[in-house]
């Protein structure tokens, strides 16, 4: 009976169906959904199937619906960044920060910048420090809106997706505005900005935080007292205070188990230090704790945002560094010196001091860090990069043990693993 | 960057306010490990941000659990592993750096592994550090003895030469005709 | 009517028919990888809404859909997952390559990223931009319906080699 049987949890699937032992009866637990005694298959789930966002793959032993035991395997986007970041320049590395966690992309941007910054001894103008916070709080608030939405569309809510995305879009107008594009934006410099924020630009973000507000308040009547959802999240894909610790989480996943450690606060670099937020925290450390830790998160985004763009003066967005400045464009149209130093800028690159550091960063989905080593020329030495979903989808193999097909699906959703962040 | 100089605000205050607090940890630390602790950098005399404590590879695993559950140390967060190609004689270098929840402070510890060499793993420290211990075997070919399950992570199985190596060319593309299979062994009970 | 006899003016009409329907009905199966399938997500939602040309039912399995969305990075572990799914996939079949990655590499040009999926598979239409602004998707997508009308698509012009084909060997 059972050699016959095919799944269809892949696409792309290989069946095996291991050799039935009689001790095994007695050594295994019935599934009660195990309706032919034993019919333990190994199923591959990825990587393109749909519910492993990106490009992930998990090889299941399951035991009926029950996964008994599993591995996973990624690297199926890996783009090299490591080795790209010892052969390029350190001006030509912030392209490649978009692509770690595309969801968040401000925040690789600027955590980059802050590295390469405090390796040269850097210390940016206040106007350019209070853009960047803006960016990374609105970052933050699309990257929470896109794992809170697919998770809820893994789970069957596709509306509450809908929401969460169309004010995603309005964000996305926002960047636009700042940096040109929408998705990868590039927009920080080693000791600067790429270009000033528009005039009105903080108007326009107050705005977009009052209707926010808002369409966080409908997307939590939606789905908050939803007893589907309840019954669907709650206790599901626990991964406790102690099993967070060992697995090295961080951010709100780990937060929702318990660890009340947010690196804004903690070590605060820019200006958080002079800002008002909190920092949400669960128990339970189950897909429904990490849903209202991200909703909770995106309301003190927002806090953040106002209480920034309040704070914005004009200023320069330029340090005045001779070494990292990029000349003026009329500098270089109009004089010879201007021209060779904008030729030497961008094709040797400069410098940076011999030295190395580690700097990190709360990113969208926990400590994002930049182990940056230099040997003093214009490449880095080691460009390590630190991205907190590998750690995340590490904790999936224990965190599904034991758990239905389903409810390792919604636990997927509720990590946010990014897949450019995860293969680097 | 010069050891001299003024470390911005994005960090730079961690040697005001941990600099006491990591000359003790220091102390203790060479006081408890003598000379298997090769070498320590500390901030201000060399560019670094945080201490740098070279330690015996043979001792790592002693010295990560001393580190974790020591009072005073508590550095139970590990933030992250990786390696390093120094192009030079010991070839690679092994980077732990860690960091502490309830204290916050960080640090960094290294060990220094010739070509051909076995570290031991910090598995049995941090359960989590399979997959960098595995990464840094992908990327640089350092093998870690009792590491419960040593094979590649980010490349194909059948990939040949350890891309971060740095003799490994850029653009050294390698295609294979058919997907990576499944393993069934790896879930026996 | 041809010199033959044969109704090559009915078959043609008979032909736009079908292409007009092919063209209105395309069911995507979005290879989303990496930034790129954000992006396709985006165009799929109620801004953009992909829905406006037919294209709205997306099917994750290879064997319900005719249009690939190859969105995103294919490096050497994917590339024979990705020429997997394409052959599974049932004729006539349309390729689009999404973004500058799955084009030509992009900015990637490593050891470990396939130098544009054309190297392993048929692309009908390539969509540039890093990741493409929703905007030029549908744009590709309508380029891609004219040429799906037009009947110059390779899945076509392989539909109409067969059939001549079988035509000479049959007759």
């Amino acid at each position: 009976m059972a050699e016959n049987r095919v799944s269809r949890a892949g696409l792309f699937e290989e069946v095996k169906v291991l050799e039935r032992k009689p001790s095994d009866h007695i050594s295994i637990e019935r599934d009660p959904d195990d309706l032919w005694g034993d019919s333990r298959v190994i199923v591959n789930i990825g990587p393109t199937h749909p519910a492993m966002h990106g490009a992930l793959r998990m090889v299941a032993k399951l035991n009926g619906e029950t996964i008994e035991k599993s591995y996973c395997e990624f690297g199926y986007t890996h783009r090299a960044k490591e080795k790209l970041g010892e052969n390029r320049t350190y001006h030509n590395f912030i392209v490649y920060t978009d692509r770690l966690n595309y969801c968040s992309a401000l925040i690789n941007n600027v955590t980059y910048a802050m590295a390469v910054e405090k390796l040269m001894g850097i210390e940016v103008p206040q106007r350019c420090t209070w853009i960047r916070m803006i960016c990374c709080e609105l970052a933050r608030v699309i990257d929470h809106l896109i794992c809170v939405g697919i998770n809820a569309v893994d789970l069957g809510a596709f509306s509450f997706f809908l929401y969460g995305f169309h004010q995603r879009e309005e964000a996305y107008t926002l960047i636009e505005k700042l940096s040109g594009a929408r998705l990868t934006t590039s927009y920080t410099r080693i000791g600067g900005l790429m270009a000033d924020a528009p005039e009105g630009w903080e108007k326009e973000v107050k705005d977009w935080v009052k209707r926010t507000r808002k369409v966080i308040d409908e997307m939590d009547a939606l789905l908050t007292g939803n007893r589907i959802w309840h019954q669907r999240t709650k206790g599901v894909a626990v991964f406790n205070r102690e099993m967070c610790m060992k697995y090295s989480w961080t951010g709100p996943n780990a937060r929702a188990a318990g660890i009340d450690r947010d690196l804004r606060r903690d070590q605060p670099v820019m200006f958080y230090k002079d800002v008002e937020f909190d920092v949400p925290t669960a128990q339970n450390g189950d897909v429904f704790d990490r849903y209202l830790v991200r909703m909770e998160e995106i309301r003190q985004s927002l806090n953040i945002i106002v209480q920034c763009a309040d704070k914005l003066k004009p200023g320069p967005i330029w340090v005045e560094d001779k070494r990292v400045r990029i000349p003026d464009k009329d500098v270089v149209a109009n004089t010879m010196e201007g021209l060779i130093h904008h030729f030497k800028f961008f094709m040797k690159g400069f410098d940076v001091p011999a030295g190395e550091a580690y700097t990190c960063f709360e990113g969208g989905n926990g400590e994002l860090g930049f182990y940056i080593v230099s040997k003093g020329g214009p490449n880095a030495h080691r460009m390590r990069i630190r991205g907190p979903s590998v750690w995340h989808y590490q904790g999936l193999t224990p965190m599904s043990e034991g758990q239905k097909v389903a409810d390792m699906v919604a636990g997927l959703g509720s990590i946010n693993v990014i897949a450019g962040e995860l293969d680097r | 960057m010069d050891a001299r100089t003024q470390v911005p605000t994005n960090g730079g205050w961690w040697l005001d306010k941990w600099g006491t607090a990591w000359k003790e940890q220091i102390e203790k630390f060479r006081a408890r490990f003598g000379a298997d602790c090769e070498e320590v950098r500390f901030p201000g005399e060399y560019p670094t941000d945080v201490p740098i404590l070279y330690v015996k590879k043979e001792r790592i695993v002693e010295v990560l659990s001393y580190l974790k559950e020591e009072t005073g140390f508590e550095y139970d967060f590990l933030a992250d592993i990786t390696a390093t190609d120094e192009e030079a004689e010991p070839r690679f270098e092994i980077v732990y750096n860690l960091a502490s929840i309830s204290k916050v402070w960080r640090i960094r510890v290294k060990c220094r592994c010739p070509e051909g060499q076995e570290v031991p793993t910090a598995v049995s420290v941090w359960p989590g550090a399979n997959w960098a211990e595995r990464e840094i075997f992908d990327m640089y070919g350092v093998k870690f003895s009792g590491h419960p399950d040593l094979r590649r992570i980010l490349m194909d199985d059948r990939w040949v030469g350890h891309p971060l190596r740095k003799d490994y060319p850029l653009k050294g593309y390698q295609i294979f005709p058919t997907p990576m299979a499944p393993r069934p062994e790896l879930l026996e009970d | 009517m041809s010199k033959d006899g044969s109704a090559g003016f009915l078959t043609t009409r008979l032909q736009d028919f079908i292409n007009w329907g092919r063209k209105n009905a395309m069911w995507p199966l979005p290879f989303g990888t990496s930034c790129c399938g954000i992006e396709m997500m985006a165009t799929l939602c109620s801004d953009y809404d992909m829905a406006r040309f037919g294209a709205e039912a997306v099917r994750f399995s290879p064997r319900q859909a005719d249009l690939l969305i190859v969105a995103g990075i294919v490096n050497s572990k994917m590339a024979p997952v990705l020429r997997h799914v394409y052959d599974q996939m049932s004729e006539p079949k349309w390729v689009m390559s999404f973004g500058a990655c799955a084009s030509s590499g992009g900015i990637f040009n490593v050891y470990s990223v396939t130098q544009g999926i054309d190297t392993i598979l048929p692309v009908d239409v390539y969509v540039p931009g890093c990741p493409p602004a929703p905007e030029g998707v549908l744009h590709a997508l309508m380029r891609l319906q004219d040429r799906v009308q037009a009947g110059d698509t390779l899945a076509q012009k392989r539909e109409a080699a067969l059939k001549r084909a079988s035509k000479v060997l049959g007759g």
